[in-house]
């Protein structure tokens, strides 16, 4: 395997290997993007049961000291003020001009501390935007990438709880969503969050790089068999919650605004990247907007397949796949605000046939993870 | 799944990884094992109709998996003769069956000797092996 001594391997790399997974260069990282049992076995465990997945290829960067909070504030498009010690929350880092560097989650781990995690593909140039924010504006505050050194492992489905409460010694009926804690797991301390990019209840488990391995045996040996699930398990999953991917529906060239993820934008907070680029954004408004198809039986929309209205193009799939769940054709999409209504008919073009295609409500297949806490 | 095992000896194969079998007078085209393993979840399968006349060497058709899209190639030239349309609703048929239930096409062919340039199942089976 010569080809992977050049990549990054996570602490699992030798558990997917005896799995017999499938191995990808994932930004850099060799990572198994299915196992034997294949994308849609995983993809229905974890809808049905529950799967595990390494996300260790995720950024993961702590922020430490007086002004840690002040630093992830400034870096975040989303009011972290209004987030309690112990939660954590979704959020974007956007650039001057107001396009995305990232979508993150940020967890608020005390007055002094703040994990970001990132996109793989964005840790190097997310963690220089937040260094050179931290000297621009003299904030005293550590930032220490514990990517190398820890391991990110997805436990995702309605079995997830079922499998992780009889080796914790916490209560997680307790915890709710976008909260986390620090647990033991089988002796091991392990920072458990309830959160996930599947649309399913779960919980991802943080520990040292040498317990990581342990840690993915004893999840997959415990009496809910979970499924082991690689990168397109993942993307099926996220895609069908109707998440946004970083480089698929949202980078440096599009508007928080036009892919609807207003939402984590505090324009009404002090100051942050980004923000009166955004401010006039949202004061012109966007002209194309981010939705959901579903497409008409005939092949798969694949990104950058065309959408097309009376046989004009009007725009393009950022995503799109045969749903599991649904057993059809789906696809995120921009499209010019007029034709962005939920019902509206439209057609995307797979090698140069048109097949229909309707404006959908997202998610496509509905939510089932916990609420967060009430204030 | 042992790649190198299992392709049967009855019919020839294509480096593009399809097979060719006779029956009777005509003859009936699929996928090999590799090439659905290798695919993953197929989950659309479009074919020519019945009557096209197919090239070798030349896409008569697509598969997509999850992850995928891939051409077909039609291993020898001839006319459609018949088409597996079960494969619409069941397109996993052909990561379950590659060799007998997951058939695609049906052909007469315009030239049978076309059939003695193509892999035998032991030329196949060295090939993917690599």
């Amino acid at each position: 395997m010569s080809e992977s001594s050049l990549l990054l391997e996570t602490p699992l790399n030798a558990a997917h290997r005896r799995l017999g997974a499938r191995m990808v260069d994932f930004a850099g990282w060799d990572m198994p993007v299915q196992y034997p049992t294949g994308i849609l076995a995983e993809h229905r465990a974890v809808r049905g049961n529950v799967g595990v997945f390494d996300l260790s290829h995720m950024g993961r960067v702590v922020l430490h000291g007086r002004d840690a909070v002040q630093l992830a504030q400034v870096c975040a498009t989303r009011d972290l003020a209004r987030v309690r010690d112990g939660e954590a929350a979704y959020s974007l880092l956007c650039l001057d001009d107001g396009g995305i560097l990232d979508d993150v989650i940020a967890y608020r781990r005390g007055a002094e501390e703040v994990l970001f995690v990132f996109n793989a593909s964005n840790r190097v140039v997310d963690t220089e935007q937040t260094l050179s924010q931290r000297q621009r504006r003299g904030l005293s505050v550590d930032v220490d990438d514990r990517t190398l050194t820890t391991a990110l492992i997805g436990l995702q489905g309605p079995a997830a709880q079922a499998t992780l409460e009889p080796l914790c010694d916490v209560d997680l009926e307790q915890l709710a969503g976008y909260s986390f804690l620090q647990a033991r797991v089988d002796g091991a301390p392990v920072f458990v969050s309830r959160t996930g990019y599947t649309g399913e209840d779960g919980f991802e488990l943080m520990v040292d790089a040498e317990q990581a391995e342990g840690l993915w045996e004893l999840l997959l040996s415990q009496p809910t068999q979970p499924v082991a699930c690689g990168l397109g398990a993942r993307d099926t999953l996220r895609t069908e919650a109707g998440f946004a991917l970083y480089g698929h529906e949202i980078d440096r060239t599009t508007s928080p605004f036009e892919a609807r993820l207003g939402w984590v934008v505090n324009l009404d907070k002090d100051d942050f990247v980004g923000r009166e680029a955004l401010v006039r954004q949202k004061a012109d408004g966007v002209e194309r907007r981010l939705v959901g198809l579903t497409v008409a039986s005939g092949g798969v929309p694949r990104p950058e397949t065309p959408v097309v209205d009376d046989g004009t193009p009007v725009g393009q799939v950022t995503s799109g796949t045969h749903s599991p769940t649904l057993q059809r054709s789906i696809a995120l999409a921009y499209v010019p605000l007029p034709l962005a209504g939920t019902g509206q008919q439209l057609a995307v073009e797979v090698r140069g046939r048109e097949l229909s295609a309707e404006v959908t409500r997202l998610p496509f297949v509905p939510h089932h993870f916990r609420p967060r806490a009430q204030a | 799944m042992s790649e190198s095992a299992g392709n049967p000896p009855d019919r020839r194969y294509t480096s593009e990884h399809e097979w060719i079998k006779a029956d009777g007078d005509e003859y009936v085209v699929g996928i090999t094992s590799f090439a659905q393993d290798q695919l993953g979840d197929i989950v659309y399968v479009e074919l020519p109709k019945v009557g096209d006349h197919v090239e070798a060497g030349t896409a008569f058709g697509v598969i997509e998996s999850v992850k995928t899209a891939s051409d077909l190639y039609a291993p020898v030239s001839g006319e459609v003769v018949a088409v597996n349309a079960s494969l619409v609703e069941q397109p996993q048929a052909v990561n379950d069956d590659p060799y007998s239930g997951g058939w695609m096409i049906r052909i007469k062919a315009d030239d049978t000797s076309a059939l003695d340039e193509l892999l035998t199942a032991d030329q196949y089976t060295a090939q993917i092996g690599d």
